[in-house]
């Protein structure tokens, strides 16, 4: 069994943490999730940082351009998540870009995720169709969970359509927005989220974009299965190095 | 071989729309409505109206007697650079301001490298009295800042891209995270022929007016409507996509694309694409692209801003693998001394994009007999400063 599937048999309100793979410094990578598992997180999203994140706000880009300053890439992020898995037992996904992955071999990826532990892969670039037609039977054969994202913009149809071909969960982007633009909740989101709620469907929902501390991380899991939190937690590691992450982590929940 | 898009947004092995989930609202009410909208009688009642009336098409093809006789071939040029506003971009942003209101947007973004696309956006804007907000590297800021007044002058709101080389891709980056974040009301027009699809076939088709007038213009001169050679500076490719459109499929029509080296296609400052690149994705669409070995978009340098792209067209990157176009380098000295030679030889300054392409007599010979027809894309004045500069005026 996917330790994704695991992890939602067993807990509600799944608290799951993204961060930067290489930042603030090259070998933070493995620190960081040693100290987020010690937290309590249930999830962990590892950033394969590219040069040109179009979804992502300001936090995410500055990180992404530090950590590849530091010399981060995709082999030297699978030998550190390798290094530290026989450790960690929560599941591990990495969120990426679809050209550094595309460069690297989709196939060796997929084998060099397998190797190292990875439970799922995000890749917001990669859109539904030509996973279907060309990636999917890839991914499916190293035990690789897709994760697709929807949005208030995303029909019905097309949600069922992704809840369908979903394994694990489904990411839902709390707002018409790039990554850590706002802090707040407001009405408009609550009624999406009550409508995702009511559809009832196959797969859990992850609650991310916005999520940034303990009220806005409630109020998203009372309407999901749990949620995400980004520029938040990168902003904190900023300030704060790796030593104050549990801290951080006690202050959600 | 068919070098026109196939139904799956795709031009050979590139295109396509590699975009996050958030925009796929907006690409797919564009991919399901482009073509009914813009082949619609009024439409192009209403485009073409505007392309004559308020652009000034058609724009003069034009015999080019002295430089012909120094280069010993025949040389016309299509005086794109005539359009109001100085470029070939005018006639895409015509045609997507009309689409864009049709689709009932209030609000409108687009990017911009050396300013004309921006320039060409809040004019359309200013025309329709829509809300403009255009993106501009910064460096391009300081490098074409008459171009910035004019956008500033004409209502519209410039915005520094900061990030990474601070270019036209930054530039590009940023209109689309800008996108992401209001869906519902604005329109992002694109201003090459790059982006996810529909976007590389919507600019082509909008800018194909061009070799439609050349067919037509090229017979009252030669009686025939195919040159030899149809010849333009890529950048993203919007103005080359322009000329080459009616002759994708006609193989007596040879093809030359001409790209930006830089200080040299080995220099580490360069923009030629087809040279430097790797299939890959930018900006939504799988292309020839300039990267690291680990799939890290790197920067690309040329000394004019519009040609300043890590990526190309997914039109032209299948012309390039498909040999169906030659693709020559052109250094930033070369471009500066065609653009010299060009204005003393028929008192036309060219902007330093369009020069790149008259500098390809040092690489290509030419029969007396043979036709070039060569997209003549913007006018230099926006480039007067740099010209200054080089030249010591």
């Amino acid at each position: 069994m996917n330790r994704i599937d695991q992890v939602f048999d067993k807990k509600k309100k799944i608290l799951s943490i993204y961060f930067t793979a290489g930042f603030p410094n090259l070998d933070d990578t493995t620190k960081i999730i040693e100290n987020l598992q010690n937290s309590g997180v249930d999830i962990i999203e590892i950033g394969l940082p590219f040069s040109d994140p179009l979804a992502d706000g300001p936090t995410i880009q500055e990180s992404s351009t530090a950590a590849l300053k530091n010399g981060m890439n995709t082999s030297l992020l699978f030998k550190q998540i390798k290094n530290i898995r026989s450790k960690i037992s929560i599941p591990l996904i990495i969120m990426g870009y679809f050209n550094p992955i595309l460069q690297y071999g989709v196939e060796k990826f997929c084998l060099d995720s397998k190797i190292s532990g990875i439970d799922g892969l995000i890749i917001p670039d990669l859109p539904i169709d030509i996973y279907t037609s060309t990636y999917k039977n890839i991914f499916e054969s190293h035990n690789l969970y897709n994760i697709f994202l929807i949005t208030p913009q995303t029909s019905t149809d097309r949600i069922l359509k992704i809840d369908k071909i979903s394994k694990g969960f489904i990411y839902m982007v709390s707002d018409s927005s790039i990554t850590g633009a706002k802090n707040i909740i407001d009405k408009s989101q609550k009624e999406y989220f009550l409508r995702i709620k009511k559809m009832n469907l196959n797969n859990p929902t992850i609650v991310g974009f916005g999520i940034s501390n303990s009220e806005t991380f409630k109020l998203a899991t009372n309407y999901s299965d749990g949620a995400i939190i980004g520029s938040a937690f990168i902003s904190h590691v900023k300030v704060n190095g790796i030593k104050k992450i549990s801290s951080f982590i006690k202050s959600i929940r | 071989m068919n070098y026109n898009i196939d139904k799956n947004g795709f031009y050979g092995d590139f295109g396509g729309a590699f975009i996050p989930e958030m925009l796929h609202q907006n690409i797919n009410e564009l991919k399901k409505n482009y073509k009914k909208i813009t082949s619609d009688k009024k439409f192009q009642s209403e485009f073409t109206k505007l392309l004559h009336d308020y652009v000034g098409r058609p724009t003069p093809l034009y015999f080019a007697e002295r430089l012909s006789e120094k280069y010993k071939t025949k040389i016309y040029l299509k005086r794109e650079d005539l359009c109001h506003t100085g470029a070939h971009k005018i006639n895409n942003t015509i045609g997507q301001i009309l689409l864009a209101k049709e689709l009932g947007k209030t609000r409108i973004i687009a990017e911009t490298g050396a300013g004309q696309h921006g320039v060409a956006t809040a004019t359309v804007c200013a025309l329709m009295g829509l809300k403009c907000v255009i993106y501009m590297g910064e460096v391009d800021i300081v490098r074409q800042s008459p171009n910035v007044a004019r956008m500033k002058m004409l209502g519209a709101e410039v915005k520094p891209a900061k990030s990474g080389s601070k270019t036209l891709k930054d530039a590009t980056n940023e209109a689309i995270r800008d996108w992401i974040n209001n869906p519902m009301d604005t329109h992002y027009i694109i201003g090459s022929v790059v982006g996810p699809h529909p976007y590389p076939d919507m600019v082509a088709r909008f800018q194909s007016v061009i070799s439609k007038e050349v067919k037509e213009q090229l017979f009252e001169f030669e009686k025939t409507k195919n040159p030899d050679y149809v010849i333009a500076c890529v950048g993203g490719g919007s103005n080359a996509a322009g000329i080459y459109y009616e002759y994708l499929n006609n193989k007596k029509v040879k093809i030359i694309a001409v790209e930006a080296a830089g200080f040299g296609v080995n220099s580490g400052k360069s923009a030629a694409t087809s040279q430097l690149g790797k299939e890959g994705i930018i900006h939504g669409s799988k292309t020839l692209l300039m990267q690291t070995n680990d799939g890290q978009i790197t920067e690309p340098y040329s000394i004019s801003a519009g040609l300043d792209y890590p990526g190309v067209g997914p039109m032209h990157a299948h012309l390039f693998k498909s040999e169906r176009a030659e693709f020559i380098s052109i250094t930033d000295d070369e471009a500066m001394t065609a653009g010299l030679e060009l204005s003393q030889l028929e008192g036309i300054i060219p902007a330093i994009e369009t020069a790149h392409a008259f500098a390809i007599f040092e690489y290509k010979k030419f029969k007396p007999e043979e036709i070039l027809v060569f997209n003549l894309s913007g006018r230099g004045d926006k480039d007067l400063d740099t010209f200054i500069k080089y030249f010591k005026l």
